[in-house]
């Protein structure tokens, strides 16, 4: 008897405070709604129309054809494969050095703030200002990393290293790890001063070498932290546009899917089409997302 | 094999002097306490032995040998600190193990050793849970475990038991000072807990301000304290002071302070007297000729065991005597406070206790 009237009463409270949750949620939602899950639904939409820019209200669906069309598109796989070379190589790059720099950061050495303050200039400058400026530092006549290398003696004569087809990658890739290296830093940094120094001292008392610490200490304990930051920085590269774009236009050495998908909506006027490249560029880049999360298992390791 | 000398011993954190010259020799086998107000240095001065920490100046030696800029990884000492500091995503085999994986003495003496240790801290059903699935006391157990299995020269506690609830905390005291008498390792041990430090310690050493103000058995401490500063850190409740004025006389001197005291003490040493102290166990309330302080009773503490009655001699000095149980003296009523006369302790402008005889006890 008494157990039923706190059991009623109990779930009297708690479908207030489910009430009370979906009201607090309410805002967030709806301008979810608009912002994300709208216009989502519309690509998904008409991605299986052949709706085109030159009469957008008169279209038909065609099924799955501009799924099948791109995916029989030679230039689709060229964009993708441009993608995750972009991806890969960028990504591990910036890890490699963000974790080196971390640690650097992480020791008590003079001026450290201003140091850890200086060195977020690259990641606060927009990414088509700092395309344009080494654009300029690279050009093959009045670059000055050319002419520091003609002084130098190593090459006789400008390299034109945006212009190059077998360069230009490697510049797209280099200019992103000096944007987003500190990026990198600051997540990794952040990481580290989350494991306790007593942790490493009573490794160094126990006269354990500085190696093992690093790989069976540092390293185990960092795992959250890189994994979020490679998470992001994957889904970030996997979408890329604005580097390749301001370097190199429409180059097929540098075209990544979402320029692809972009040419197809902007350049080719073909709404169906392009929804649909950037239907695949979504499922691309969610696909990259559960791989990095599930074998990573960031939804245990950050739980902890 | 294990012994620790320094000499000269100082340590500064930019213009902050943390541990100024500071001199001590620990035997080998020694169990050495460190005790002191917070801030006082003990846990530097720990950390300055076991290399964590860089020396301003002096030297420290381990077993004869100079260390002063040996790294800590190569002192031969094993650290065991208040947070027990556990590799979070080790097992607890591994924990305890880990320190011997560069060794090269193979897996299964690693597996062996790590065995026995666990054994004998009777954590060797834990071996396969994490540090985050222990209790505090099994954590600490698994940190003395993983300085036990290297058979270090000298072992050092950072307040170990300071995270520990009582029981656990007596529990863990008890099993240190087994520990200590089975391996007769040279232990030095940091806490500001006067229990642990009276109840385990060969010998304490009293900090303050980065200074060494006395070393000596408990039993020293307690009976002979060099000055007022560890009269008044030993021992708990702390020991009641009280200003006075000495007047030298032919034979005696006249000491007289707040709460009508007056005493007459034998020998001219005291001339330079300007405080006494007398501890809490060694007041009795006294009515008449044996009254030799009286002041107004504020209240009386009930813990059970001991009653603790505190009588205010003058305005802003209050005493705290240790009663008997059955005392029958209302609250406000005007007590009298009385004390043998070997339990008194009398101290100059300096705080240097005067008279070596003065504070002897029975």
């Amino acid at each position: 008897m008494i157990a039923r009237v706190i059991a009623r009463g109990r779930s009297r409270l708690e479908r207030r405070e489910a009430t009370a949750a979906w009201l607090f949620l309410a805002p967030a939602l709806i301008a979810l709604a608009a912002v994300a899950f709208w216009p989502l639904a519309r690509t998904l939409y008409f991605s299986f129309t052949d709706a085109t820019f030159d009469d957008p209200s008169n279209y038909g669906f065609i099924g799955w054809r501009n799924f099948t069309d791109i995916a029989g598109d030679k230039l689709w796989w060229l964009a993708l494969r441009n993608t995750l070379t972009f991806t890969v190589i960028s990504v591990a790059l910036e890890t490699c050095l963000g974790l080196g720099i971390a640690l650097l950061l992480n020791q008590t050495i003079p001026g450290r703030g201003a140091i850890r303050a200086a060195i977020l200039i690259p990641w606060a400058i927009p990414v088509v200002v700092s395309a344009k400026v080494w654009e300029w530092m690279l050009h093959d006549q009045f670059g000055i990393i050319n002419n520091a290398l003609i002084n130098l003696g190593l090459i006789e004569q400008g390299i034109a290293w945006t212009a190059n087809p077998s360069l230009v990658m490697g510049v797209v890739i280099f200019i992103d790890v000096w944007i987003t290296t500190p990026f990198m830093v600051l997540l990794i940094l952040a990481g580290l001063q989350l494991i306790p120094e007593e942790v490493q001292e009573a490794a160094i008392v126990d006269g354990v070498p500085w190696w093992k610490r690093f790989w069976s200490i540092t390293l185990p304990l960092l795992r959250p932290a890189i994994g979020v930051a490679v998470l992001f920085r994957v889904l970030d590269a996997m979408r890329m546009f604005d580097l390749s774009y301001v370097l190199a236009g429409n180059s097929q050495r540098t075209m990544t899917i979402s320029i692809y998908a972009r040419n197809q909506l902007v350049a080719f006027q073909e709404i169906g089409l392009g929804s649909a490249a950037s239907t695949w560029v979504f499922f691309a880049v969610a696909m990259a997302a559960i791989l990095i999360i599930g074998t990573l298992r960031l939804d245990r390791a950050t739980s902890r | 094999m294990g012994s620790v000398s320094l000499h000269g011993v100082s340590k500064s954190f930019g213009k902050l002097d943390i541990i100024r010259n500071v001199d001590l020799d620990i035997a080998d086998g020694e169990f050495v306490v460190f005790v002191g107000p917070s801030g006082c240095g003990k846990s530097t001065l720990l950390r300055l032995i076991a290399g964590l920490v860089p020396a301003t100046a002096g030297e420290i030696a381990i077993d004869g040998e100079d260390m002063t800029e040996v790294p800590a990884s190569e002192r031969g000492i094993a650290f065991v600190f208040q947070s027990y500091a556990l590799y979070p995503h080790m097992n607890i085999a591994r924990n305890i193990g880990f320190a011997l994986e560069t060794t090269g003495i193979g897996r299964a003496a690693i597996r062996t050793k790590v065995e026995q240790v666990a054994s004998m801290l009777k954590i060797d059903h834990l071996l396969d849970r994490l540090p985050r699935q222990l209790s505090g006391g099994q954590r600490q157990r698994v940190a003395i475990g993983r300085a036990l299995v290297r058979h270090p020269k000298v072992f050092l506690f950072d307040e170990p038991l300071s995270n520990l609830d009582t029981d656990l905390r007596s529990e863990m005291r008890v099993e240190i000072a087994r520990l200590h008498e089975e391996l007769g390792t040279t232990m030095i041990y940091v806490t500001h807990d006067q229990v642990e430090a009276m109840t385990l310690a060969d010998r304490i050493v009293v900090l303050n301000e980065g200074r060494i103000e006395q070393i000596g058995s408990p039993r020293e401490l307690y009976r002979q304290p060099a000055n007022r500063f560890v009269a008044g850190f030993i021992g708990a409740p702390r020991m009641n002071f009280a200003p006075v004025t000495a007047t030298a006389r032919s034979e005696t001197v006249r000491l007289t302070g707040p709460g009508g005291l007056d005493l007459g003490v034998a020998g001219n040493w005291s001339a330079t007297a300007a405080s006494i102290g007398v501890r809490p166990e060694a007041l009795s309330l006294a009515t008449g000729e044996t009254a030799k302080a009286s002041g107004e009773l504020l209240r009386v503490e009930d813990l059970g065991h001991e009653h603790l009655a505190y009588v205010s001699i003058a305005d802003d000095l209050v005493w705290t005597a240790r009663v008997e149980p059955n005392h029958e003296t209302q609250r406000g009523a005007r007590v009298g406070l009385g004390w043998p006369d070997d339990a008194l302790f009398v101290f100059d402008g300096e705080g240097r206790r005067l008279g070596a005889q003065a504070g002897m006890r029975g």
